[in-house]
């Protein structure tokens, strides 16, 4: 093999791994993809559900893109959508949390990691809670735990089922043990809405991680993730830490779930609304 | 009294006087002189010393204390607190999982199920127990014994005491998310009494996957944190040696957790921790239990489901509306 063929595999064999994915600036014409680094025309990609026609690689999704994606148009009406975190630790790392929680905000034009509320699929009523991986990683502090257990309650209400569209890094740090008591207030929330009889749906995007996995994600009666997804509890750095080695290929991927089990089903964007009403409709709704 | 190997960094000033009780001994040996009571004096000292000491621990000197190496384990606390302990083994699926011990046990006369994380005392030992991490097998385990307690209408008593869940492959393999999440959704559907006590390190979800409890206790110099000092320091600061800011940002402390209203009592260690005296520790823990058991033992199986599900319910600070 000549060498500059060993250099175009090697280039090759490094642009499958996958990598981590920065915030795509919205504006930007063109956009390389993180998987195969082909050069896409952003309108394409958006028209494509954010999926790069090339490779099949899931670029991130807003919780509004999402949002627009999965439920029927204008059907949707949130539910607390005032609701914003407070720096009750006066938390300070590089910056007080209170100014990075006013960065975020800004950055992000959202007051919080996740969004909740009703709408239909397909015509069918459901509560809605789509996680947003642009504030703060989509972590759960307080406000993320408060939201998804006043949608669940909500629910159980209504008697509607529920859907939950996670991503994110986990538990908020700045919010130290409170965030760790989210897990065991959603995950409570979840066992009240499963002894109403009442199914709950969770779709896991990429990230998901932590104690966001440790909780709620992983409790739905299905199950759902799309390809690629990075779906774990221990983060790979801290893995590879412990056990001095390299990992394998596809670790913690959504497909390594699935073949596992601790995943229904991989489902490609372009079928998540289907799939999701199939399930709906199987339930009952 | 404890051996001077086994003194954490900040004790320093004690070491010097241990050594003096040192000489003073060789000294009487060698000269045949009673220097009982100079050796008392001097053990008083100590005593004192270490009082004034622990009685303004910092957050990053608790954090020590509480994973000192001979600190005082669940094996401990069940040979100290409970009578006819029967360990129960195995997951039912995979494994058992030396790093969560539980099993049968007398409290008080009255049958329980008793469960905590066991960490070693020893490199060997430690290696063998995974430092206390469990793997999914071990929340599986202890969810397994919960539930048969449950059956048979025996309260549970947890002892926590890990740095967290195991982060492997082969955990990851078996679904340790999947194992904590389900085990925070099936105790809050437990309805018996169910008290927890942190009574070392109570690190993440590796603690709260068997943590959901109708009371939270902690041991005086225990921690309970969301992720380690050190995690988060590398994470936030890039930093691990910047741990001692974390563990005091992060407010990990018994006195800071009841502040923050997460737990429902400090329970009081001996002068120099846990380590120094194990039957006091297991005693100031054995009363607490007594309490909070005879208390919960009033409530019908519906408020005890409705007592721990409002516990929790309650937990998050937040506004909610947005500043003009």
């Amino acid at each position: 093999m000549a060498i500059s063929q060993w250099m175009q595999k090697k280039k090759q064999e490094k642009a499958l791994e996958y990598k981590s994915e920065k915030l795509d600036i919205p504006g930007n014409l063109w956009v390389k993809c993180f998987k195969c680094a082909e050069t896409l025309y952003n309108k394409d990609l958006e028209n494509n559900l954010k999926v790069c026609p090339k490779c099949g690689y899931h670029f991130k999704l807003s919780s509004k893109e999402r949002i627009a994606m999965l439920l029927d148009e204008a059907s949707f009406s949130p539910y607390d959508y005032e609701m914003r975190s407070k720096d009750f630790l006066h938390f300070v790392d590089s910056l007080p949390y209170s100014q990075r929680l006013k960065d975020y905000e800004q950055k992000s034009g959202l007051l919080e990691a996740i969004t909740t509320g009703e709408g239909t699929i397909a015509g069918k009523h459901a509560v809605a809670c789509v996680m947003d991986f642009s504030f703060m990683g989509g972590s759960m502090g307080s406000v993320v735990g408060e939201k998804i257990t006043r949608a669940v309650e909500k629910a159980i209400g209504l008697r509607l089922p529920v859907i939950i569209v996670s991503t994110s890094g986990g538990a908020r740090m700045q919010e130290g043990i409170m965030s760790l008591m989210q897990m065991a207030k959603t995950s409570g929330a979840l066992a009240r809405l499963s002894d109403e009889k009442l199914p709950f749906i969770s779709i896991l995007s990429d990230p998901t991680t932590g104690g966001v996995s440790a909780s709620y994600a992983m409790l739905g009666d299905i199950n759902l993730a799309e390809p690629g997804a990075l779906v774990g509890f221990a983060g790979q750095r801290v893995i590879e830490q412990t056990i001095r080695q390299k990992l394998p290929p596809g670790f913690q991927r959504a497909e390594f779930l699935k073949d596992h089990g601790m995943v229904d089903i991989v489902v490609e964007r372009k079928d998540l609304r289907d799939t999701l009403v199939k399930c709906l409709d199987w339930f009952g709704y | 009294m404890l051996e001077q190997k086994y003194l954490l960094p900040f004790e320093k000033p004690i070491a010097g006087l241990y050594k003096k009780i040192d000489d003073l001994k060789k000294l009487a040996k060698g000269g045949n002189i009673d220097m009982t009571q100079e050796t008392r004096a001097m053990e008083e000292r100590i005593e004192l010393l270490r009082r004034e000491i622990f009685s303004s621990l910092t957050p990053n000197q608790i954090v020590a204390v509480s994973r000192h190496l001979l600190r005082p384990t669940t094996y401990d606390y069940i040979r100290l607190i409970f009578d006819d302990f029967t360990e129960l083994h195995g997951d039912r699926n995979f494994a058992d999982d030396p790093a969560i011990v539980g099993g049968f046990a007398k409290f008080n006369g009255s049958h329980v199920m008793v469960m905590g994380h066991q960490k070693g005392k020893t490199t060997k030992e430690n290696i063998a127990r995974f430092f206390g991490m469990a793997h999914p097998e071990g929340y599986r385990k202890a969810l397994r014994l919960m539930q048969l307690a449950d059956k048979f209408n025996r309260p549970i008593i947890t002892l926590i005491d890990t740095p967290g869940a195991y982060p492997g492959i082969d955990a990851e393999e078996r679904g340790q998310a999947e194992a904590i999440a389900r085990n925070l959704k099936e105790m809050m559907r437990l309805k018996v009494p169910l008290i927890v006590t942190v009574t070392g390190e109570g690190g993440s979800g590796g603690a709260l996957g068997i943590g959901v409890g109708n009371r939270v206790l902690m041991l005086e110099y225990s921690i309970y944190s969301v992720i380690s000092p050190e995690g988060c320091a590398s994470i936030l600061f890039r930093d691990a040696k910047r741990s001692p800011e974390a563990a005091e940002n992060m407010k990990i402390t018994a006195k800071d957790l009841f502040e923050l209203g997460v737990i429902d009592e400090i329970i009081k260690e001996p002068v120099g921790g846990a380590h120094n005296d194990y039957a006091t520790a297991a005693m100031n823990i054995k009363s607490s239990l007594k309490k909070h058991l005879s208390e919960l033992a009033k409530m019908s199986p519906a408020a005890i489901l409705e007592n721990r599900y409002n516990k929790f319910r309650a937990m998050g600070f937040f506004l909610e509306s947005v500043p003009d």
